[in-house]
């Protein structure tokens, strides 16, 4: 390993050494606010380690990883992103019995897991960074054990996550028992040398599929994800929303893009199968659901049947779209669960819409920030949710996809309904007096709501000027 | 610049009155009142000293401001004003003034957050009719949908969620579809010049293939359809018109289906010329079952502020009918329309809100006899029925002639059909007067007459309607240069084809 290997993937110790750190500061003595501090400490200066050293090329780490723009662009996302999630843990769990410290670990190396996969380039590397984001996962799911639907939660992601886990890696066996190489870019050289692509490939690339599409929540693989949005903790709904889909985001793209995938006739149907029903199936559930997390959960599905239209584009514009609307995404996203985590009192979660209802007139801030979340999920203007939607819708149209952009828009306004009900629901009246709730000290709030502050104006900046975060994207982004 | 500082006005004046609100809701209104003044008082001034009447030669756009804003698409922060905006405005921010006044009692719960809203909506109508760049156009476009949303939800009556998610997702849904055209237009005219633009004036001489330009205009269609609205996309507009609170009917009868003509004539005519023409017989076909389906509708109701709302229906399709009779006529008539119809239908949504406020009913079976105790009241209302049934002397008279006028050149059948929609207007308007103000008394109530605020609202739309109807000139002077932008030849059915091609008035 030469110093430049080393130096490409400091971000990935420092993740390492900060989870050792965590362990043996916990054997030494339990404070929820120094593992707090490092935890944070850490992302933030993995974070700022990653900005200071960015440079435009790309450094290759034969055979596992690709260390590129758009890998960077990526892991700074799961950075920050897991920074938030940090943020709102802590007042989330502050006020919880349980033992709180183990968490920021499994935070950690669930992040470990998600940048270790937006960087690979071999199949080896991009499972161990699947099964280390999935094992911190089931834990992270299930660590408020003493809550009713959290063991459910839990042991259904566990039996589901495992399941696609043996599918995908059956398909990459299948893969590379007829190409005889595990790296992308052998995939590829295989894939050019051959006319016909052959049937043990194309079946290994659906159980691939099944794998993938398990972990994004897409239908028909979507089963999992209400039970789990709802049985998990707050911030760690938030956690798989954003950090875990959009790693697999990334990676799917990388890995279309280096196989050509948008060649085959066969992989592109089945994409645009999965990405129209997703949406379709998604909207319609979340129509039905009294539960915000829930309603959420199933929402996320059709976003990610939104994110599938940018990613079918396929062209250069297609990977700007996904970017954007990851950052889109991953803002409103954090937002939403992290305005749930804020109202969760010690017993349960915040979730059902009763518990909604007049927040407006309560908390009038509160309400408006959560307000802001849900129309930028919608795509309104003024959001970065509206400029994301219009970057994917613009990539395809450019590419001419009518089919999916129009089902887009279908979407988008079944969509609206339960997005708008929430709202509603926040604006009615309240009759008779709200039950206090039992919280912490209001100090413990503030992180959490400063990070809500700063979510929402970054909402609302990309929504009135997207220009700064799109040049970003185009300098960073370009997958060749 | 100055047309910058009109759409900033409103939304600083916007979260000002929220803040105020803390201190003193009285603040509050001030706050909104001083805001639209200034904002007419603007507007007015440039129509003033507008000599573009005199001076022929000068180009048709008064002031324009074009800044980048997000370079990598091209969109550009563009807006400019000519006669047509110009009118437009003079409406929108006069009707302002008055749903500022208007609610001045009416609303007494959540102040701040009603004028907060009232304001933007007003900035995103502002917007729409200033904007040159097809991105921006639908920014504002859906910019006014959110706070309109929040009107009638919140300070609307009985009815008022349904109502409001109705409006939401009919104007959602419409809006999406003219985006996927104006996004189909970009990156057309993209592939054809190189030049990746939104702006207007770029876009206007791009080539379609006819094939091709039918289905980017009916994506433009379909949102101003809705918002006009034709039949059968009109069912969100009665219970949207009779749930919201005054300001708010006043706003969307007013101003937000004038944005739907409005789009018509600005984006649907000079960029779609050919596919236009091809569906002017069908599309003037439905303006005549708007007027006569709109008309029956609005004779068979009881509900005071829902027989308005269908009578706008009525009105509207003389608007389509108008605007795809393709001449100047006819479309000088729509203008007139427009005008007329804002503050006719406002007036008279007023006037059931002033009724309301006092019986506490929309319901005119439990009206009657009013007359002999709010006689002024009465004479207002009488007024303003009388517009609506396009009584000369009055503008909508002109209006509707006008319009009459152009569609019998362009197809005399259906004008046919469309007259007699002023006939079915002259009844569900002589019953307005009839149940409300004559008959017999119902029940003894105690009415008080128009109070100083109400005979400030009512007066000036008094006087302005009359004006419009005797001296109509001005209106028509203003409006011309847009107008003969689109018809540069002839106003002659066989050469407009040929005219429509070239661009709606030179620009900088």
């Amino acid at each position: 390993m030469t110093k430049n290997d080393f130096l490409s993937i400091v971000p990935l110790f420092i993740l390492t050494s900060s989870a050792i750190l965590i362990m043996f500061s916990i054997s030494v003595k339990r404070n929820h606010k120094l593992i707090y501090a490092i935890t944070s400490l850490s992302l933030a200066g993995d974070f700022i380690y990653l900005m200071v050293t960015i440079s435009g090329n790309s450094w290759v780490i034969e055979p596992l990883f690709i260390i590129d723009g758009f890998g960077v662009f990526n892991t700074g996302l799961i950075l920050l992103t897991a920074l938030a999630v940090t943020m709102v843990s802590y007042a989330y769990f502050e006020q919880r019995e349980e033992r709180k410290e183990e968490y920021y670990i499994l935070l950690i190396l669930a992040t470990l897991g998600a940048a270790v996969l937006v960087i690979s380039k071999h199949f080896v590397s991009l499972f161990l960074g699947l099964e280390i984001l999935s094992v911190s996962l089931y834990s992270m799911i299930a660590y408020l054990r003493k809550r009713e639907r959290s063991d459910e939660a839990g042991i259904k992601y566990l039996i589901m996550a495992a399941f696609s886990s043996a599918f995908l890696l059956f398909g990459m066996a299948l893969v590379y028992a007829t190409t005889g190489t595990m790296e992308f870019s052998g995939i590829a050289t295989y894939l050019e040398s051959v006319k016909d692509v052959p049937i043990l490939l194309l079946a290994g690339f659906g159980l691939m599929v099944v794998g993938v599409g398990f972990k994004l929540s897409v239908v028909p693989f979507h089963m999992w994800a209400a039970d789990v949005y709802e049985g998990a903790p707050a911030p760690v709904t938030a956690f798989i929303a954003t950090v875990s889909k959009g790693g697999i985001v990334a990676l799917l793209v990388r890995f279309f893009t280096a196989v050509h995938g948008y060649n085959y006739p066969s992989l592109v149907g089945s994409f645009t199968v999965i990405a129209i029903a997703s949406m379709f199936v998604g909207n319609f559930l979340a129509l039905r659901q009294n539960n915000v997390k829930r309603i959420l959960a199933y929402s996320s599905t059709a976003h990610m049947g939104y994110l599938l239209v940018a990613f079918l584009s396929g062209d250069s514009l297609g990977v700007e779209a996904v970017s954007f609307y990851l950052v889109a995404y991953f803002v409103t996203s954090l937002g939403a669960f992290g305005i749930i985590a804020t109202l969760s009192d010690k017993d349960r979660d915040a979730e059902m819409l009763e518990d909604y209802k007049g927040l407006l007139w309560r908390r009038p801030w509160t309400a408006a920030l959560l307000s802001a979340m849900l129309l930028s999920l919608a795509g309104i203007p003024l959001t970065a949710g509206f400029v994301g939607k219009f970057y994917i819708i613009a990539a395809g149209v450019s590419t001419h996809h009518w089919l999916l952009v129009v089902m887009l828009a279908v979407n988008s306004v079944i969509g609206l309904y339960y997005y708008i009900k929430i709202i509603a629901i926040m604006f009615e009246q309240q009759e008779g007096e709200a039950h206090p709730v039992g919280r912490l000290n209001p100090a413990a709030y503030i992180v959490s709501g400063v990070t809500m502050a700063i979510l929402a104006l970054l909402l609302v900046w990309f929504g009135i000027y997207p220009e700064g975060l799109m040049t970003l994207i185009k300098n960073l982004v370009t997958l060749n | 610049m100055i047309l910058l500082v009109l759409i900033i006005v409103l939304m600083a004046g916007g979260l000002l009155a929220w803040v105020a609100e803390k201190w003193n809701p009285l603040l509050t209104r001030w706050i909104s009142l001083t805001g639209t003044l200034l904002d007419f008082g603007i507007v007015l001034f440039i129509w003033l000293n507008d000599n573009t009447t005199v001076n022929p030669s000068d180009s048709s756009w008064l002031q324009t401001i074009d800044l980048p804003w997000i370079p990598r698409f091209g969109i550009g922060f563009h807006l400019a004003l000519d006669g047509l905006s110009l009118l437009m405005l003079l409406l929108t921010f006069f009707l302002g003034i008055l749903s500022v006044l208007t609610s001045w009692k009416e609303i007494q719960y959540r102040v701040g957050f009603f004028h907060f809203n009232l304001l933007w909506v007003l900035a995103g109508i502002t917007g729409v009719f200033l904007t040159m760049d097809l991105f921006l156009f639908y920014f504002f476009w859906e910019v006014m949908l959110i706070p309109m949303y929040f009107l009638i939800g919140i300070w609307g009556h009985e009815n008022r969620q349904y109502a409001a998610y109705k409006f939401f997702i009919f104007t959602q849904a419409s809006g999406l579809l003219m985006l996927l055209a104006i996004l189909g237009v970009y990156f057309i005219h993209g592939n054809l010049t190189g030049v990746y633009t939104f702006d207007y004036f770029q876009l206007l001489g791009t080539e379609f293939t006819p094939e091709v330009a039918r289905w980017l205009m009916l994506g433009f269609l379909a949102a101003f359809i809705v918002k006009l609205p034709v039949v059968p996309f009109h069912t969100w507009l009665p219970d949207a018109h009779t749930e919201a609170p005054t300001a708010g009917s006043l706003i969307l009868a007013g101003l937000l289906l004038k944005t739907g003509a409005y789009g018509l004539i600005r984006f649907i005519i000079p960029l779609f010329p050919g596919a236009a023409h091809e569906i002017a017989p069908w599309a003037m076909l439905f303006g005549i079952i708007g007027i006569l389906y709109g008309a029956v509708l609005a004779f068979a109701q009881t509900d005071l502020k829902r027989l308005v709302a269908y009578t706008s229906v009525s009105h509207m399709g003389f608007v389509i009918l108008g605007v795809f009779a393709f001449n100047e006529v006819a479309l000088q008539g729509v203008v007139m329309q427009m005008i007329t119809h804002g503050i006719s239908t406002g007036a008279l949504f007023i006037l059931a809100g002033s009724l309301y406020e006092r019986i506490h009913t929309r319901d005119i079976t439990q009206m009657g006899g009013f007359w002999t105790k709010v006689p002024f009241m009465g004479t207002i209302g009488l007024v303003f029925a009388m517009a609506s049934l396009g009584l000369p002397g009055l503008g909508n008279f002109i209006a509707e002639f006008m319009i009459l006028v152009g569609a019998w050149q362009a197809n005399g059948v259906l004008t046919i059909f469309a007259t007699i929609g002023l006939v079915a207007a002259t009844a569900y308007s002589l019953r307005i007067v009839q149940k409300v103000f004559l008959g017999k008394e119902e029940r003894v109530r105690t009415l008080v007459d128009l109070s100083l605020r109400e005979k400030l609202i009512m007066v000036p739309l008094v006087i302005v309607i009359v004006w419009l109807g005797l001296f109509p000139q001005p209106v028509l002077n203003t409006a011309k240069r847009t107008i003969t932008g689109l018809f540069p030849h002839s106003t002659s059915l066989s050469v407009v084809k040929e005219g429509m091609k070239t661009k709606g008035g030179a620009h900088d």
